[in-house]
């Protein structure tokens, strides 16, 4: 009951709070909602299966692309053409998963070969003159939101919301439903999981498609939120890093480590832009590195399951 | 045909300090089983070190890999006993967290210390060159594959013959067992972590007298040691060397054949073929 009201206050903050805050915080928002929803979709394979993926950056640009080439190109409707390049996605992590997982690739391999396939994707998005190349792609506003566009920020505050929303009731599904249980065996035990008669390869490659389909459809969002993409932004490996850290640092594999790990870089991240940008280059960059540094040593466990633990031992008898 | 075979010899050349690299990234996971993101950047700071001492005191590069390797050694020790050695225990994911932060620090302070343009150690042997038959050698990559393979030969032999490498190898094939005979295993994951810094740290000094190098740098080659160990197969000493070759001769193929911004992506697709063909790397042993 405490849970459904709190709960439900949430929500109506979050309704109101875009009305009431100054144009960058509804930018800072934004921006916080769709990480902690690509961080969500990362928390299916990274968090739950335990299949870290470094190249999570591939699945997104095809997201944006594929979304932004069917609308200039073919006048298809982002909002029809996000499932195209979610289908795409999908079929490129079922080629990188058979690849890894045929063999059992597990840890630092599988890391690697994920961050290989995005670098990939990237040499090849910087050769197509399809998607502009070096320059980039531009895409033409045109206020219409059958074409994803939109004047002002409210409206991307509220999608990227229910974004955040549908990713987290998703993982919440997964969470309690067997395929959720067996992919946490899978983490914590492949090989046990395994003899027990648990399909790893089967599921593994289940949640890793999931997870680079959701991770795309953001892709779609970013490209009708920012109107241009170049792959040494969209298709860089820091990239792929942004969309990993924050599900780590609230904590892997928990339903509300994106969310808090995401609230918590946005701060530290506007934080050293707002004192530090000013100076010299790299140094807004560098505070960052080493706040990261500091968070992962004060919460080594993510800031979840910290929080979690310490809430625990406050209310003796009551397990979360 | 000259071409290519002009390609091979230089990428060949090229792939002796990419070997060094990658056994430097190779003896850190191998022993800690931690995955150095920060290994090119530590790279960049060999490279601005002999640079700087280049600039100044007109130390040659050749000369100056003893401070550079001393100095980088330090900095992987210090990493390793001031930050991973205290989250030991926590999840493997959040090591790579921490190993991200520490490559975003240093890049960055590098790009304030040394701005983001492109530096070059202008020797005045650079652009010597001399003919063996139809191909041409230029002196200071020949130079620097000599000096490499040497250092990989000491590495060799000290991970081999002295106490100190036993103990860290044993460490790295069964921690619990080296913890039971009494190794200190805290202190030689520094001293690990540091020998691995080291080879990195040297290797930058050795490509300065032929590569311009920004902070940027650092991450590709990063992602080019990462590539080599797996080509060659993890934990193998052997295979971090031959796969630095190999990988140096695909870019420099790779960039006759495709267009030079492509050269990359050979070694990628080699990748995937071992992954697909021999995952445990061309001389690895199982994982």
């Amino acid at each position: 009951m405490l849970r459904l009201g709190l709960l439900a206050a949430a929500g109506a903050v979050l309704v109101f709070l875009p009305f009431w805050v100054p144009s960058t915080w509804q930018n800072l928002l934004i921006t916080t909602f769709y990480y902690a929803y690509l961080g969500q979709a990362w928390n299916i394979l990274g968090g739950y299966a335990g299949q870290l993926s470094l190249g999570h950056a591939a699945f997104f640009a095809i997201g944006a692309y594929t979304s932004a080439v069917l609308a200039s190109q073919y006048a298809i409707s982002p909002w029809l053409g996000m499932f195209a390049g979610a289908a795409l996605a999908a079929l490129l992590s079922l080629g990188i998963g058979y690849l890894g997982f045929r063999f059992g690739l597990r840890g630092f391999y599988f890391i690697l070969l994920t961050l290989a396939a995005a670098e990939i994707c990237r040499l090849i998005a910087l050769h197509l003159p399809l998607l502009g190349g070096y320059t980039g792609l531009f895409i033409n506003f045109t206020p219409n939101p059958w074409q994803f566009q939109f004047q002002g920020k409210i409206p991307y505050y509220f999608i990227a919301l229910g974004f955040l929303a549908a990713g987290s009731g998703i993982v919440w599904l997964l969470q309690r439903s067997k395929l959720g249980a067996y992919l946490v065996a899978i983490r914590e035990d492949e090989d046990a999981s395994e003899a027990l008669g648990v399909d790893t390869f089967r599921y593994k490659m289940i949640a890793y498609a999931l997870s680079a389909a959701l991770t795309a459809l953001g892709g779609t969002f970013y490209a009708y939120y920012q109107y241009y993409l170049q792959p040494n932004t969209v298709l860089h490996i820091n990239h792929s890093v942004d969309i990993m850290i924050r599900p780590i640092v609230g904590g892997a594999g928990t339903i509300l480590g994106p969310v808090l790990g995401s609230f918590l870089l946005e701060l530290l991240g506007e934080f050293s832009r707002t004192y530090f940008a000013g100076g010299m280059a790299g140094l807004s960059v560098a505070i960052y590195g080493v706040l990261l540094v500091i968070v992962v040593l004060f919460l080594p466990r993510g800031v979840y399951p910290t929080l979690a633990h310490l809430m625990r031992r406050r209310r003796p008898g009551r397990a979360t | 045909m000259s071409l290519y075979v002009q390609a091979i010899v230089n990428g060949f050349l090229v792939g002796g300090v990419y070997s060094l690299m990658a056994l430097g990234l190779s003896l850190i996971f191998g022993v800690m089983r931690v995955i150095n993101f920060a290994h090119g950047d530590m790279m960049v700071w060999g490279m601005y070190l002999s640079y700087w001492l280049f600039v100044t005191a007109g130390v040659d590069p050749y000369l100056s890999i003893l401070v550079t390797g001393s100095a980088v050694f330090l900095l992987g020790a210090a990493v390793q006993k001031g930050l991973v050695n205290r989250i030991l225990d926590a999840p493997h994911e959040m090591q790579i967290l921490l190993m991200l932060g520490v490559a975003l620090v240093l890049e960055n302070v590098a790009l304030m210390v040394w701005g983001p343009d492109p530096r070059r150690v202008s020797t005045t042997y650079a652009l010597s060159t001399f003919w063996l038959g139809p191909i041409v050698f230029d002196l200071p990559k020949v130079a620097t594959f000599g000096l490499a393979l040497a250092l990989a030969l000491g590495l060799y032999l000290f991970l081999k013959k002295t106490d100190l490498g036993r103990m860290i190898r044993a460490a790295s094939d069964n921690q619990i067992g080296a913890l039971l005979v009494g190794t200190d295993i805290l202190k030689v994951f520094t001293l690990a972590f540091g020998i691995g810094a080291a080879c990195v740290g040297a290797a930058g000094s050795l490509m300065t007298p032929f590569l311009p190098f920004s902070p940027s740098t650092g991450l590709f080659f990063t992602v080019t040691s990462f590539n080599i160990v797996i080509i060659g197969g993890m934990g193998s000493f052997l295979g971090a060397f031959v796969g630095g070759l190999l990988v140096g001769m695909s870019e420099s193929l790779g960039a006759v054949i495709l267009v030079p911004s492509l050269k990359e992506i050979v070694s990628f697709v080699l990748l995937v073929l071992i992954l697909l063909f021999r995952p445990q790397g061309l001389l690895g042993s199982g994982r």
